[in-house]
């Protein structure tokens, strides 16, 4: 096995050019669970991004907080900024494991490890992120709502690295996440959605229901468009066209269609006028 | 032996200089390089929490992470709390030479058989110092990294006020 250790962004684009199969890790809180049975499968090559000085960090410009895609969840978690402004990043970032987790987690790990339970992610998208990708040629932005294709299949080429994100700073009227599992710290998701409101326009994005981690369009129209909704039940056509939800370990499938539907049912029938 | 990289790091205030393989966890490292045996493994997978040791001041999952990726880096582990009080070199249990944190958890039966405890105490030391008066309700929040199966967390709960306590004065 070989990890490659790049000292800078520069080296790290040249190693990511240079050999494309090799796995990216950051944090490795993902990758490095049940590490013994990865060494027998024998993933011979790592780009180890930790060291990456120019990955870490955030900072706030006018217009947005942008992102170290190394930046760690604990990062965000202790600035205090964050939780005033962007609140559902430090809500979000401490439902992530434990604090062990989320000082070696980072933001574009969650991001590229592309797990359709992420936590990171929904709330990303809910406030309309947009990543930076980069090869050794060139630097190109996506926003993270059209990066993912399938499950772990991303808008990725074998060339680019994620190197920062960028999260638009705006007033919301409301801003929500919940995230469902079996218990408070330390817990797989089920079930989670992340919403956001301002001037009228509505995004909703719903996690473990999906390959991917989903923004709901349909729901969001419901909502824009105020069509009456008197129960659970009259979000399931919406839901059922935005997520396709599996059974598997952690939940079934009806479960998480009915949990996600009165979870937000009763979360937004006390903002929504047309929600009784 | 595979192919190996060398790396320098400080533990518990010592350089260290290893040439190591690139797949050595970080806990393996520790225990099998440096024969730091305090650091404890139980699950081997992040979640049992008795890894835990500090990365440049900040708790970690010793399990989780390559050996390489803390290279340059400031580790803190069980045996770097205690301050030996006599040319020694070598603490003595007593509560001169503990660290509050570990004579509170002695003093308030914050343990039974011990295993999980220097990761309990590698969490609490940040936590401690960034919150030096927590609700319980924090204590319990931080705590869950950690699993414990003899105590039942109240006498873990108890030391922790304890030592914050302890701490402040």
């Amino acid at each position: 096995m070989t990890v490659f250790l790049p000292r800078d962004l520069d080296e790290a684009l040249e190693l990511r050019d240079r050999h494309p199969g090799a796995t990216a890790v950051a944090g490795g809180t993902d990758l490095c669970v049940l590490w013994p049975e990865r060494v027998a499968a024998r993933r011979d090559e790592w780009l180890d991004l930790s060291g990456v000085a120019e990955l870490r960090g955030h900072e706030w410009t006018d217009g947005a907080l942008i992102l170290g895609a190394g930046t760690t969840y604990w990062d965000v978690i202790r600035d205090r900024r964050a939780g005033e402004e962007l609140p559902l990043l430090v809500e979000a970032a401490r439902q992530v494991g434990a604090v062990q987790i989320q000082t070696r987690g980072t933001w574009g790990g969650n991001i590229v490890n592309a797990s359709p339970a992420a936590d990171g992610v929904p709330v990303l998208m809910a406030y309309d992120a947009v990543l930076e990708l980069r090869s050794r040629s060139e630097t190109v932005e996506l926003p993270l709502a059209d990066f993912y294709l399938g499950y772990k299949e991303m808008r990725l080429a074998p060339d680019q690295l994620l190197t920062r994100i960028h999260v638009p700073r705006r007033t919301y009227d409301l801003q929500w996440f919940e995230k469902v599992g079996s218990r408070s710290a330390q817990a797989i998701t089920k079930v989670g959605v992340a919403v956001t409101r301002r001037d009228g326009e509505w995004r909703v994005v719903a996690n473990s229901v999906a390959p991917t981690v989903r923004r709901c369009r349909s729901l969001e129209s419901l909502l824009a468009e105020g069509l009456p909704v008197s129960g659970p039940a009259d979000l399931m056509g919406a839901l059922e066209s935005d997520v396709t939800p599996i059974d598997d370990i952690r939940s079934t499938a009806e479960y998480r269609l009915e949990v996600l539907a009165r979870l937000l049912y009763w979360r937004l029938r006390d903002v929504c006028p047309s929600i009784t | 032996m595979g192919e190996t990289l060398t790396i320098r790091l400080t533990v518990n205030g010592e350089a260290c200089d290893r040439s190591v393989e690139p797949r050595l966890l970080l806990s393996d490292f520790l225990r099998h390089e440096l024969h730091l045996t305090g650091t404890h493994v139980g699950c081997e997978h992040g979640v049992c929490g008795a890894c835990t040791v500090l990365l440049n001041g900040e708790s970690v999952r010793s399990c989780l992470m390559f050996a390489v990726q803390a290279d340059g880096a400031e580790i803190t582990t069980i045996e770097g709390l205690a301050t030996p009080s006599d040319g020694s070199g070598i603490p003595h249990p007593d509560d001169a030479d503990l660290h509050p944190v570990q004579a509170a958890f002695r003093e308030a039966h914050g343990l039974q058989c011990g295993f999980c405890t220097p990761g309990i105490l590698m969490t609490l030391v940040p936590f401690l110092e960034a919150n030096p008066d927590p609700e319980e309700e924090q204590i319990r929040e931080v705590l869950s990294g950690h699993l414990c199966r003899c105590t039942g967390y109240q006498n873990i709960v108890k030391a922790v006020r304890l030592a914050a306590e302890r701490m402040r004065t």
